[in-house]
């Protein structure tokens, strides 16, 4: 079986955001850049289901500047076998990435392609589906289980109040949510390995945009509050204020 | 022009996530353009010339025994068919499970950009302008669109339902072809049954608990709490982390971003990721025995004592407040 898991470079999850010097996008200056928390899970998964199968390939793709190969080695590391880099300048907006990443595809013939549910930096959470319907695979999002058996997957997915259930027929698009596993390590055997596979390189085709950033703005910072006081004895005045003053209750 | 909506029904009932997308769409048709058309995929109309009192004008059902449970690729065709008919200037969803799902197949088969999770829209000069965090919180991007139509996905709660009494709207029914894509991926059924509980991104009160309350035991605290208080149970990364609770469950960068009227933070710290997720709270309350802790930074009302003893009074007396107001 093989497989593609599409990874993004995004801040730590600890940044402190700054507006950069355009007005609208992030100001990159001290910023620590990490795999997509939700793309290990997917990572994880495809290894697991190569462990599992006893053969296969997993192949990391990812779309941005020179900075991402540090992800991709990443990848590499936590044991995917390539990693083909689609080389792009400055931010990308969602359905471009997924054009790219969609004409990549179509020459892999992968039998699942995964994403992490969406990047913890744009939180758009739109790559996944659109590569699907660009290149008309069932696709389920956000799922919390898998199961493969005969060229089909059985997922769960969260919904309000439930959990989905969806059947797909390979090959197919699933994008992964925190729950699914628990993300290995990358060991010391991995890291080192990972320097001798191969990173492909080539430029990404992104189309025209659809979307035009305007502007990035800090939220207005909350005004302070006030300590009601400690202990069981400022619970009703707690109450007392939710009530009269906050008008919550 | 026109703006269509995507009505979102689960087991023939209308979810309230789409009659707020209904309410947006009615206060930007006056600068955009109207009408202000429904699209329903379902197996049977669930009652969209009630959509009217809503703000529709129109409704479009897509009806076909394929879409009794949801179907991606199957709606993804009967909305940009939909969009095809109208030519809309924009498509609103309600950003659901189900609109995280289909919007972006959407956009992708239209050719159009999305803008997910908005907070506010705006059109200015015939043009679409959306107002939506990113960081989860950290900061708010706002952003337009080129070429149309301009599909965007609205954060429940973040808009308003409007009441029309005795408007109905005008159905019509659009064929669903059948084709190969109902075999290749179906919904065989709903898991987890239903607690009654909105989801955590719908609730109007949360109470979330944190490390503090130092093993999965101790969030029986929480929940009295939340069922004194009608709120639905949340929890911070570490716990989540810890197995004490489930994803599902998490508020912050990596779990959910809400918004309630009023959030109750009890035994935790304030990590930048979760106060990401949870600082657009209208009212927020934080119960921690640290002093120092950021959660404070963000509290409006911060109460600073051993939880295990404030927790259970502070239950005994909403039960009090609501013993009064039967």
């Amino acid at each position: 079986m093989k497989q593609v898991v599409c990874v993004k470079q995004v801040p730590d999850t600890e940044t402190r955001v700054k507006v950069g010097p355009d007005g609208k996008g992030l100001d990159p200056a001290g910023v620590t850049w990490v795999l997509n928390p939700y793309d290990e899970f997917a990572v994880e998964e495809a290894l697991r289901q190569r462990e599992k199968q006893g053969e296969g390939e997993v192949i990391a793709i990812s779309l941005g500047g020179p900075g991402v190969q540090t992800t991709l080695r990443n990848a590499l590391a936590l044991g995917a076998d390539r990693a083909i880099h689609l080389r792009a300048d400055g931010t990308s907006e969602p359905l471009a990435v997924a054009r790219a990443l969609a004409a990549e595809l179509r020459g892999l013939g992968a039998d699942l392609v995964w994403f992490g549910k969406q990047a913890v930096d744009d939180d758009q959470a739109q790559v996944g589906p659109m590569v699907a319907e660009l290149l008309e695979l069932p696709c389920a999002t956000a799922i919390s289980t898998l199961a493969l058996e005969g060229g089909r997957a059985r997922v769960e997915r969260e919904i309000e109040g439930g959990r989905e259930v969806v059947e797909l027929e390979l090959p197919a698009v699933l994008t992964a949510d925190k729950g699914l596993n628990e993300p290995r390590y990358a060991s010391l055997k991995g890291i080192m390995a990972a320097k001798k596979k191969p990173i492909e390189e080539k430029p990404a085709s992104l189309g025209e945009p659809r979307l035009e950033i305007l502007a990035l703005e800090l939220p207005a910072p909350r005004k302070a509050g006030r300590v009601v006081g400690q202990g069981v004895g400022a619970v009703d005045e707690l109450v007392r204020l939710l009530r009269e003053e906050a008008k919550a209750l | 022009m026109s703006i269509l909506v995507f009505i979102e029904q689960r087991d023939g009932r209308v979810r309230p996530v789409s009659k707020e997308a209904l309410g947006e769409a009615t206060r930007l048709a006056g600068a955009l353009g109207g009408p202000v058309v429904a699209v329903c995929p379902a197996a049977a109309d669930p009652g969209l010339a009630a959509l009217g009192s809503a703000g529709a004008e129109r409704a479009i059902l897509c009806a076909h025994p394929g879409f009794a449970a949801y179907h991606a690729t199957g709606y993804a065709r009967a909305v940009a068919e939909a969009a095809a008919a109208v030519a809309p200037a924009a498509i609103l969803f309600g950003n659901s499970a189900m609109a995280r799902d289909l919007a972006p197949r959407v956009a992708a088969r239209l050719d159009a950009g999305l803008a997910s999770d908005c907070v506010a829209l705006a059109a200015e000069g015939g043009k679409l302008i959306a107002t939506r965090p990113v960081f989860a919180g950290k900061a708010i991007q706002r952003l337009t669109f080129r070429g149309r139509p301009a599909l965007v996905s609205l954060r429940p709660k973040a808009f308003a339902p409007v009441e029309r009494p005795g408007l109905s709207a005008a159905v019509e029914t659009q064929p669903v072809a059948d084709d190969r894509s109902f075999a290749r991926v179906r919904v065989t059924g709903i898991a987890g049954a239903a607690s009654g509980k909105p989801d955590l991104t719908e609730s109007e009160i949360i109470v979330s608990g944190g490390r503090g309350l130092k093993g999965p035991e101790n969030f029986k605290l929480i929940e009295e709490l939340a069922d004194a208080l009608g709120a639905t149970v949340g929890a911070s990364r570490a716990v989540v982390d810890a197995g004490w609770r489930p994803h599902a469950d998490q508020v912050g960068q990596t779990g959910k971003t809400v918004s309630p009227k009023l959030y109750v933070a009890v035994g935790i710290s304030g990590a930048i990721q979760h106060l990401a997720g949870m600082s657009s709270s209208r009212c927020i309350v934080a119960i921690n025995k640290d002093p120092e802790a950021p959660i404070f930074k963000v509290a409006d009302y911060g109460l600073i004592g051993d939880l295990f003893e404030v927790v259970p009074a502070l239950t005994s007396a909403v039960r009090r407040l609501n013993a009064q107001h039967v």
